[in-house]
């Protein structure tokens, strides 16, 4: 019984809310760090190839350039979900 | 939360207004709604006032529309939908739904507005399900149910392969598309939003910090160039957001009408 009670005691502050909306805000930060990192280097590789598409064949610009859009938005969705996300959990 | 003594509103303060009238019916009015109301009255009077007078050498409002009627057929529905008569028959939705979405977003950066209204899930998750319903009801118009075949079967794939590519199809044509395309301009947006708040919170707390923290003072106007620098930054994100809303748009009723390509 003692046994029990001081495992109840020990396990305690870790189900506290205080502790719930430490971990929750700690989750949100990670949720959103890590959601960045692959839309930012995709953008990267998407504007990158974009310019040196422009640079190479100025004549087709115009399309380029939409394209180049229509991929970063592509792109950028995940990143924005996971700003969603950080939102959800830090917030809601 | 307390940072240094910077307090941070919570988040239903800076996105929840209290409504105007009608609390707690189904009726309340509050900030947002007055914004989109005024963003569809601002539409209509732009394209009424440019209509008016119909001059051959356009100036000053006519202008604007005409210019910006011919950024939408060649820019956005010549690059992807075609130069069909079908095709640029949608320049008149896609160019009011450009609109409405420019005066609605732009509220976040004029001065004592400074909310834009698609800061809120609701305009954008409407306009999202009015595109789905849109390029779905096109398509079917156009090939009839074989529409959701084409859809959702790719030429070419192996046999043993398509129940998996099947199903990919259907979430990604199906459910992500409206998805994506409402929380795309919600996010981008709210995030717009909160880092213009955080800088003037900011710049609020350094300016007004206590006596024995005076040195404080002159370092406010760190945030309050940083706020300046994203109030332009966002001039750009208000109008990218409405040419990639749009452009979206053309693409998936594009492919709606024309599925081969």
């Amino acid at each position: 019984m003692s046994i029990l009670a001081t495992a109840a005691e020990a396990v305690e502050p870790l189900t506290s809310p205080e502790f719930k909306n430490a971990m929750a805000a700690v989750g949100a930060g990670f949720a959103y760090g890590l959601a960045a990192i692959g839309p930012g280097v995709g953008i990267g590789i998407v504007v990158g190839n974009a310019v040196q598409a422009m640079a190479r064949q100025p004549e087709s610009a115009g399309l380029v350039r939409t394209t180049m859009f229509l991929g970063i938005a592509f792109t950028e969705a995940l990143a924005l979900i996971g700003f969603v996300v950080f939102i959800l959990l830090k917030f809601a | 939360m307390i940072l240094a003594s910077l307090v941070f509103p919570p988040i239903d303060e800076i996105l929840r207004w209290k409504p105007f009238f009608g609390e707690g019916t189904s009726y309340a009015f509050n900030k947002i709604g007055l914004i989109a109301l005024m963003a569809t009255v601002a539409t209509l009077a732009l394209f009424i006032a440019a209509g008016k007078k119909r001059a051959l050498v356009p100036t000053g409002v006519q202008n604007i529309a005409e210019a910006s009627v011919d950024f939408i057929r060649d820019g956005i529905i010549a690059q992807t939908m075609g130069s069909r008569k079908e095709d640029v028959a949608w320049t008149n939705y896609l160019t009011a739904l450009f609109f409405f979405i420019v005066f609605t977003n732009v509220t976040g950066i004029i001065p004592f507005i400074q909310m834009p209204a698609t800061a809120r899930m609701g305009i954008p998750a409407m306009l999202a399900i009015c595109s789905w319903v849109l390029f779905i009801a096109v398509g079917v118009k156009k090939n009839g149910l074989g529409y959701f075949k084409q859809a959702v079967v790719p030429p070419g794939v192996p046999k043993a392969l398509l129940p998996l590519v099947v199903l990919i199809e259907i979430v990604s044509t199906f459910l992500v598309r409206p998805f994506s395309l409402a929380v795309r301009l919600f996010a981008n947006m709210l995030a717009g939003h909160l880092l213009l708040v955080t800088f003037s919170v900011m710049g609020h707390a350094l300016f007004l910090a206590e006596t024995k923290q005076a040195f404080f003072i002159p370092l406010s106007i760190l945030p309050l160039i940083l706020f300046i620098a994203i109030t332009v930054f966002e001039v750009l994100v208000v109008f990218l957001q409405a040419y990639i809303f749009t452009i979206l748009t053309a693409v998936y009723l594009g492919g709606a009408m024309h599925p081969e390509h």
